[in-house]
């Protein structure tokens, strides 16, 4: 679920913008990731701080 | 020059599907994938919760794929619209309660629907089904179903069966050479082995069952024993969630504990703190459990002794409890934990 709101958010936002995430699914360290790569924006943080995972991506 | 065809690919992130989209991007079609989160699902993040899982790899594995064949995956949220497909399936259930024929209908028709909603359109869909693969969604007959119900009809292309089935719209009109598609039918997975060889590839998933809970006898149990708890057949995205979480301990019709099996199970329960009772061994190393139901004060306690069999306090004369309600109010409760010989196991669901 975090990969398709952080994806649903994105097409709201325009190239250059920011988007940061913070979720509680270890999973999101591995999806979020290789969604931002499968769809070409920028990852500029993904860190695990106190079982959360924060993720800040600039939108391509 | 011709425009470039594009095609949908549905994207599982099983070994079928990214052979279906490869073989069709080498014909020269730009090919998007997509990729429906109904809930069911054994991707997404349930892969990640249990630490005893780790030899397998965290990934996502559509989106795996798509990183592979290096195209752009899209994630649809189709939960609601999933609910009626599963609790009426017009083809009814085939193994457990997956309504295998129905939500391969169901998501052609909603790749159909996604294609639409885009910028330039899309020309065809495809699939990685192969004739004879499962016993209810992909036999010979129910291809054409597949494809009349859906509404897709000739557009919907099944690249690794193709040449057992009558050419499809982009075959006639020579967007796709036919010649290059194939002929694999029937469970055998060796010919979809030695393609994926000869594309290059090295990795790829093939989870057991497939890719749906809803194929997995225990989990369709618990969906059937949640139902009938409720004297309904409706539910939620956590109903569901939950019940791929945990043991799941029904000791009477209406009260239920789902108790984590380990670190990874119990971090996971732990979000849902303020929706249920929880409860928590304090004098001992122990599971974090819920309670999902009506619990009377007795039951909270009958409850802890459950807990506490799964404790490292299982065999001492007495074990301290927290029980958490879900606004923050947390009480202690000292009892001892449930002889083993008590534990019915009629109550494991």
């Amino acid at each position: 679920m975090p990969v398709i709101k952080a994806q649903d958010l994105i097409k709201t936002l325009q190239p250059g913008d920011v988007l940061t995430l913070v979720a509680t699914d270890p999973g999101t360290l591995q999806d979020i990731p290789s969604w931002t790569r499968v769809h070409g924006h920028s990852l500029e943080l993904a860190a695990e701080q106190n079982d959360e995972y924060h993720f800040r991506i600039i939108v391509r | 020059m011709a425009e470039q065809k594009r095609a949908v690919a549905l994207i599982s992130g099983g070994l079928d599907s990214m052979l279906a989209a490869k073989v069709i991007l080498d014909q020269g079609i730009h090919v998007e994938g997509v990729n429906f989160f109904t809930g069911f699902c054994v991707e997404g993040h349930t892969h990640a919760i249990r630490k005893k899982k780790q030899q397998n790899p965290k990934r996502n594995n559509a989106l795996w794929v798509a990183e592979q064949l290096g195209i752009k995956l899209h994630i649809v949220d189709v939960i609601e619209e999933y609910k009626d497909v599963l609790l009426n399936p017009k083809h009814g259930y085939g193994q457990n309660l997956n309504p295998c024929l129905d939500c391969k209908i169901f998501m052609v028709k909603k790749a159909q629907a996604w294609s639409f909603m885009q910028d330039n359109g899309f020309d065809f869909i495809i699939t990685g089904e192969v004739i004879g693969q499962r016993p209810k969604s992909q036999r010979k007959e129910t291809m054409p179903i597949i494809a009349r119900e859906s509404g897709v009809e000739d557009r919907l292309l099944r690249p690794l069966c193709a040449q057992h089935l009558p050419p499809t719209l982009p075959e006639r009109e020579g967007w796709i050479d036919r010649e290059k598609l194939f002929d694999f039918h029937g469970r055998n997975r060796k010919p979809q082995i030695a393609l994926a060889l000869q594309l290059g590839f090295t990795d790829w998933s093939q989870p057991a069952g497939g890719c749906c809970f809803l194929t997995d006898e225990q989990y369709s149990n618990k969906l059937t024993d949640l139902w009938q708890a409720r004297g309904s057949r409706e539910y939620e995205l956590d109903d569901i969630m939950l019940l791929k979480v945990g043991r799941h301990i029904r000791p009477q019709p209406h009260y239920k504990l789902i108790v984590g099996r380990e670190e990874g199970e119990n971090k996971y329960l732990e979000g849902y703190k303020n929706t249920f009772i929880s409860i928590k061994t304090t004098s001992h190393m122990g599971p974090l459990a819920l309670i999902d139901g009506a619990p009377t004060t007795q039951d909270i306690e009958f409850a802890c002794q459950i807990v506490g069999r799964y404790s490292q306090g299982r065999d001492a004369a007495d074990l301290v409890y927290e029980v958490r309600f879900p606004d923050g109010e947390t009480k202690p409760i000292t009892t001892t934990a449930l002889p083993i010989d008590a534990l019915d196991p009629s109550w494991h669901v």
